[in-house]
């Protein structure tokens, strides 16, 4: 709060004398929310065995998934990319948690990928649908949000650059989600591979114009704040491992880690890999930033595009003052206006359809006159001809017999078939 | 039928010395191709089999290196001598392959590179001139690159897997096994060979009437350890004032040739100290031939219709001789 020379409307810092206890605001806001739960829902995303299920069980060290079935060679691979998810309600401290994960088996695990991301990006802009749908309602109080906060990548330690699908993926969401990628099965790495790993996967992220998370500290921060986030950010992207069982360390005690012939990766031992450093940005300081840049940032973003797209325009005059009477005639009269538009409209339609349909009437007429003639031209001709061969048949006619005498018209008619 | 008893010495027991010395003079080609994606470790394990850097990655190293679009095909030749013994080594690179979002048909360049080999080398051998010695780029070794951490085999590989063991002798093998503890590579072996058996893909070795017991054993043993888990490096680190090829972490230090840290050692063995001239062998024994009888007999068949075709055509204008069809060398398109 800044304080200006003289009464201009400016805000003034003023002192108080005493304790007032407004302080106390925070806690309050602090005491609601843990009545209330938070939920949090991550997504992540990698090709199959590279360690997604691992690294979830390890960072809220339960068994969110379960272990993955054996299934025999016969079984048919996943066709394209599955979108599941599972939720889980966790507590610490007398805070309650409701964790969803997404998982999205099958991506990048056949042979033609190409479009992986998409079933990807469909199941995050339904979430954003479904809650832009639930705050259009008449009736806002229950709100459910399961809008993805976070998406989790997961990177080959391939020690190159990056991959065409890591690129693909990446540029294609990173508008929609917060993007948090991470490089997987670090314990492949070396500490001199790894440092000039993450300086390519940086170079490649610059590169095509990637945005992905990074904490940022900005002017209220606290001094030990702003060191924490710096030092977060210098192990972007995070070279991380995941452990679910624990193994005995030379003095005997047990930690989470994995056991090789040449010694034991530890995953909280910060000088192994950077875990610790994951799990701090994404449950102990960021998670309440993800939440917020997800929900004022980028859902923002999407909103506006859908609804633009939608043909909503911005009306600006809603924030102006009115009169309602004023407000009512304008539009009455812009109703009038339509809706005479619309009666010209209609009537002209109207007015070319009867006329097309008159055409089309007066053509089926002389078609028909047309026939009509036709058919009795031909009728003419069959009856001359008919005349003709009455005569024909006058002409050598035998003596008429008492049969034909008796019935005369048979016997002309016999004389017609005959002549056939 | 007992072998008869030879009762002075004759001699004939120098041919194994004759045929080193022959080849000590001569020298011979051995031709390794490389398949696999881009960051599986390929080069860095051949140049940790051979002791010598032979080949550069080709991995994109920069931001603004444009990514490959298609399977490459790198050939790589150089002489190594050793004990007077010389060797003309190619080694295959293939870089692009299965790099790219849609993989249909990266295989196909790779395939074609082999059988243009065997077709280039039938051409020589059909010459009524031949070469005294023709020069041998059949691929005599495939190194199949498996992906650590996957399930088993990935579709990519059952596809390009199929098609590779019909054309040459295929060596699956982890490079990069130091992402899986024991049990996660023992689990992996298993399930890669339920799978290779599923599918009917076999890999070298290959079993053979003419196999003794010695040799049964090992390739019972070397079948064991397919696919080979190993680790590549061309550093060599201190570890108590001893150097020892290997990585170093911060949890510990990996040395290629121990046994129990990876089957480095067993794979070179494997390769060069006790297969080395069955590789050679089996190529132009079992693929060349197939791929030769299946030429020549296309080749056979075209001549049959061509003499046909001119046959009726002769029927019809009382002309010609049948047209001799040309040799179909060119290279095979069907993958």
């Amino acid at each position: 709060m800044k304080s200006t020379a003289g009464n201009t409307g400016g805000i003034q810092k003023k002192k108080m004398n005493g304790y007032v206890g407004f302080s106390n605001y925070p806690n309050q806001v602090h005491r609601r929310s843990v009545k209330r739960g938070f939920n949090f829902t991550l997504m992540v995303v990698g090709e199959s065995g590279i360690g997604k299920s691992t690294l979830i069980n390890t960072l809220f060290d339960s068994k969110i998934f379960p272990d993955r079935e054996e299934m025999p060679p016969s079984a048919e691979p996943v066709k394209g990319v599955d979108v599941t998810s599972m939720s889980a309600d966790i507590q610490e401290n007398g805070v309650k948690l409701r964790l969803t994960v997404v998982d999205t088996p099958g991506f990048g695990d056949s042979i033609n990928n190409e479009d992986a991301w998409q079933p990807i990006l469909e199941n995050i802009e339904s979430r954003f649908d479904a809650y832009l749908a639930q705050e259009n309602r008449v009736n806002r109080s229950k709100i459910s949000d399961n809008r993805i906060d976070a998406v989790i990548y997961f990177i080959k330690p391939t020690g190159h650059c990056l991959r065409v699908i890591d690129i693909e993926f990446m540029k294609r969401l990173h508008t929609k989600v917060n993007l948090i990628p991470i490089i997987a099965k670090a314990d492949t790495l070396t500490a001199g591979e790894l440092e000039l790993f993450k300086a390519k996967i940086l170079a490649d992220i610059n590169y095509h114009g990637i945005q992905i998370f990074k904490p940022v500290s900005d002017e209220f921060d606290d001094p030990e704040t702003v060191a924490d986030n710096r030092e977060i950010l210098s192990k972007i992207p995070f070279a991380v491992i995941g452990s679910e069982k624990h193994v005995e360390r030379p003095d005997g005690t047990p930690v989470r880690g994995r056991r090789y012939p040449w010694g034991i990766i530890e995953v909280e031992n910060e000088e192994h890999n950077d875990f610790i450093k994951l799990r701090q940005m994404l449950l102990r300081s960021h998670m309440e930033e993800l939440k917020d840049t997800t929900d004022m940032v980028l859902y923002e973003n999407y909103r506006t595009q859908k609804l633009l797209s939608m043909g909503h325009v911005q009306d600006n005059n809603v924030f102006r003052e009115f009169n309602p009477l004023v407000q009512m005639e304008e539009e009455k009269r812009a109703h009038d206006g339509k809706m005479q538009k619309m009666e010209a409209e209609m009537s002209g339609v109207f007015q070319q359809k009867v006329n097309e349909k008159e055409a089309k009437l007066k053509q089926s007429e002389e078609e028909l006159y047309a026939r009509h003639k036709e058919m009795k031209s031909v009728l003419e001709k069959q009856r001359s001809e008919l005349e003709e061969k009455k005569k024909r048949a006058e002409a050598s006619a035998r003596p008429i017999t008492p049969m034909e005498q008796q019935h005369p018209t048979k016997g002309k008619k016999k004389n017609i078939f005959s002549g056939f | 039928m007992t072998a008869p008893e030879v009762q002075d010495y004759v001699g004939f027991d120098t041919i194994t010395q004759q045929m080193e010395r022959k080849f000590l003079k001569r020298g011979f080609n051995l031709n390794v191709i490389l398949v696999g994606e881009s960051g599986m470790g390929k080069s860095t394990l051949v140049n940790s089999i051979f002791s010598t850097h032979l080949v550069d990655s080709q991995g994109r190293r920069t931001a603004q290196e444009v990514i490959r679009k298609t399977t490459e095909i790198l050939p790589v030749t150089q002489t190594l001598d050793e004990n007077g013994v010389r060797v003309r080594l190619t080694i295959i690179d293939t870089p692009g392959f299965g790099d790219q979002c849609n993989n249909e048909g990266c295989w196909v360049q790779v395939i074609k590179y082999i059988k243009d080999q065997h077709a280039a080398y039938l051409e020589r051998e059909l010459k009524p001139q031949r070469d005294r010695i023709i020069n041998d780029t059949r691929v005599h070794a495939c190194l199949y690159f498996l992906n650590p951490g996957s399930r088993g085999l990935r579709p990519l590989d059952v596809e390009v897997l199929k098609r590779l063991t019909e054309v040459t002798n295929v060596i699956p093998v982890i490079a990069k096994s130091d992402s899986m503890t024991l049990d996660e590579r023992t689990l992996f072996k298993r399930r890669v060979k339920e799978e290779m058996a599923f599918h009917r893909i076999s890999v070298y070795p290959y079993a053979s009437e003419d196999d003794d017991d010695e040799d049964r054993m090992l390739n019972a043993s070397i079948r064991e350890l397919v696919p080979f888990a190993v680790v590549g490096s061309e550093e060599t680190i201190d570890v108590d004032d001893k150097p020892v090829r290997g990585r170093r972490h911060g949890w510990g230090v990996i040395n290629i040739f121990d046994e129990s840290h990876c089957d480095f050692v067993h794979l070179r063995n494997f390769m060069l100290r006790t297969h080395l001239s069955d590789l050679v062998e089996v190529t132009a024994q079992r693929h060349y031939e197939q791929f030769r009888t299946s030429q020549l007999r296309q080749i056979k068949e075209l001549r049959a219709q061509q003499a046909a075709a001119a046959a009726a055509a002769a029927g019809g204008s009382g002309s010609s001789q049948p047209p001799v069809a040309p040799l179909p060398h060119q290279p095979m398109t069907q993958a």
